[in-house]
């Protein structure tokens, strides 16, 4: 297995008008080729800013980090990512299935291509029958819904989605979890994977990362031993359980940390 | 009914019975029509006991409007009933509209046709008065020809006003405006990609639009020539700023977001220009089209007053008032004013079409 990502000592300090913000410091982490990455922690605590220093938008200032043995910028380039916002992002001039076609078009794939794509996407996500509607006459699980199939409308091995479920409900986020976890097996994609859930973390990931608020650092990395074939059912197993327990230890110490020095 | 309604249809109906007690003075058979309008109106006073449609108040301002234009003449000197009469028909279109505006403000929304009555009426309403005004108190026409006189000069010199349209219209402002939009588009697509040039620039952009580019007029027709060069050149600099200005604005306008998407697609800059900040600058380029779009019309106009050939619309205007040929130089106003609408109205038309995407245009969340 080769390192897909791997960061180390990295920090990440934002320059603002009232000070210095540091978003990331003293980051070590490696995540290998297949697996699915949650990162776990308090609002504020970093997680999107790792991701978007992983997809080249923002730059680190200290470490070093690389992708697919890469430099970021390099790996920007060969479109070695999906990147999947907080917000759906979509382009309100462009009706659903533009939009999910809007990197293919970047990309160079050929209109039969295209179509066989989106097709699939939309399946996938259930959007199905919203083809020509406007991001604007969807709600916004729908809109987030087809911003996730925008980025697995090309093959890009590594998926970097930042809380891409937060805005569903119960249900779908359920529906959606077990086919995420159906594509991963499928595709053996590298998944990274934004989350306020630990049982979302807990139910998807190989490894949980959990982040602790300012200064953004890593507090536990924690392999799940659960098998890779998981029915939902699995979130009432005792195993299940008790890494859900590790996870919440591990947020309930980053909040100490952060209350022993402010 | 509101308040302002029961005001509005107190006086009409109170004004009506005073003129048409002051009315029957004169011989019975003088401006039958008035006296029946003007008893009609005081009937209308009924309405606080069996409530009227509003139609019926349209149909009252109809009367009321003929019966006016046919009277006019009849009586010399104009007496105050005939004013008294003018006042309440205008309560009663204006009671009408306010009526019809309450009744189909929730119908609005899906049918154009029905929100263009309101501004028609009020359009004819204004015509109305207007000839009622000039020629019932004898307004000289040097000062302010009735509708009807600026109407028969139209159809009269519709060949010189024909010409005159073409020679300013068709020649002057539609390509003044055409290279000046798409010159001040270009140029801000160029200036965009270097921050040196952006600030040294904008700034005399900004400062170039505040500028009265009438007064480059003359200049212009030492360089280009009397014909419609001069005035085409005039347009393309009043033009030019406006575009570059919102079309620079516009390109920014992209959310911080939905740039980071085209990065993360490792998109190149035309692929984000063309798919991305251009449609995002829609608005803006539409916004700078339509100011542009009046801007042309007057650059044009006005150019022409330093210097022409014996053509074109601004010429016709400004001799027009040397020879006290006022008729012509309103007859040349109102093409003027149907030519300036119609072009705003395309370019809006197109802009629904092309921007329907944008919260302002659908109407609905951001
Ligand atoms: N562009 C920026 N300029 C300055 N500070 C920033 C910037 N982006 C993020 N920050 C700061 O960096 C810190 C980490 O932000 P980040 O967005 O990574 O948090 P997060 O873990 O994703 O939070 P959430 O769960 O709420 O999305 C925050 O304190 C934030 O204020
Ligand atoms: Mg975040």
């Amino acid at each position: 297995m080769s390192a897909v990502v791997s960061a180390q000592n990295l920090g990440l300090t934002f320059k603002t008008n009232d000070g210095d913000v540091v978003a990331l410091s003293d980051v070590n982490l490696t995540i290998e080729k297949g697996e699915f990455v949650s990162f776990i922690g308090p609002s504020g605590c970093g997680k999107t800013t790792f991701l978007r220093t992983i997809a080249d938008l923002e730059q680190p200032t200290s470490g070093t980090l690389t992708i697919n043995g890469q430099t970021p910028g390099d790996a920007r380039k060969d479109r070695a990512y999906g990147y999947v916002f907080q917000a759906p992002a979509l382009y309100p001039w462009r009706t659903i299935e533009k939009n999910i076609a809007l990197p293919l078009e970047i990309m160079g794939y050929s209109q039969s291509q295209q179509a066989e794509r989106i097709k699939r996407t939309m399946d996938l996500v259930n959007l199905s029958g919203f083809e020509k509607k406007y991001p604007w006459q969807l709600s916004g699980g729908m809109q987030q819904r087809a911003s996730i199939a925008r980025a697995l409308a090309f093959d890009a091995d590594l998926l970097l989605m930042d809380e891409p479920f937060g805005a569903l409900d119960e249900i779908v986020r359920d529906h959606l979890n077990s086919e995420l976890l159906k594509l991963w097996e499928a595709t053996k994609k590298t998944i990274c994977f934004v989350t306020h859930s630990i049982p979302e973390a807990v139910y998807l990931s190989t490894k949980i990362v959990v982040m602790s608020p300012r200064p953004g650092r890593v507090t536990d990395v924690i392999e799940s031993n659960l098998p890779r074939e998981r029915p939902l059912d699995i979130r009432e197993t005792p195993e299940f359980l008790a890494i859900a327990a590790r996870v919440r230890d591990g947020l309930r110490a980053g909040h100490s940390y952060d209350g022993d020095h402010v | 009914m509101s308040q302002l309604q029961i005001f509005l249809a107190l006086v009409a109906g109170g004004l009506s019975a005073a003129a048409f007690a002051l009315s029957v003075v004169t011989p019975f058979e003088q401006a039958l029509l008035l006296k029946a309008f003007l008893a009609l109106g005081f009937l209308s006073l009924i309405r606080f006991f069996i409530p009227l449609g509003l139609w019926a108040d349209g149909a009252f301002a109809l009367l009321g409007a003929v019966a006016l234009l046919t009277s006019l003449g009849i009586f010399d000197p104009t007496p105050a009933f005939f004013w008294m009469a003018l006042v309440a028909a205008w309560l009663f279109a204006w009671l009408f509209v306010e009526r019809l505006s309450k009744a189909l403000a929730p119908k609005l929304g899906d049918n154009a046709g029905l929100g263009l009555l309101i501004p028609v009426v009020f359009g004819a309403a204004l015509l109305v008065i207007w000839e009622v005004v000039t020629r019932g108190a004898n307004v000289p026409p040097v000062l302010l020809p009735a509708p009807s006189m600026i109407g028969a000069q139209l159809a009269n010199s519709a060949s010189i006003l024909w010409a005159d349209f073409v020679q300013t219209f068709i020649k002057s402002v539609l390509p003044g405006y055409a290279i000046g939009c798409l010159s001040g588009l270009v140029v801000a697509i160029l200036v965009d990609r270097s921050p040196f040039l952006k600030a040294g620039l904008l700034p005399i952009g900004n400062f170039m639009s505040a500028l009265p580019i009438i007064g480059i007029a003359p200049i212009m027709v030492m360089w280009f020539g009397f014909d419609w060069q001069s005035k085409a050149a005039v347009v393309v600099a009043m033009t030019f700023f406006p575009m570059l200005v919102n079309t620079v604005a516009g390109l920014n306008a992209s959310s911080s977001i939905e740039r980071d998407l085209m990065r993360t697609y490792a998109a190149g800059y035309w692929q984000t220009l063309m798919k991305l900040r251009l449609p995002a600058a829609g608005p803006f380029i539409f916004n700078a089209l339509k100011i542009n779009s009046t801007l042309a019309l007057i650059g044009a106009i006005v150019a022409e007053f330093f210097g022409t050939p014996i053509v074109g619309m601004g010429f016709r205007i400004s001799t027009g008032v040397g020879r006290l040929a006022i008729d012509l130089v309103w007859a040349e106003i109102a093409v003027a004013a149907v030519a300036g609408s119609v072009f705003y109205g395309v370019i809006a038309l197109i802009e629904r079409g092309v921007t329907f995407w944008h919260p302002s245009v659908r109407g609905g969340r951001a």
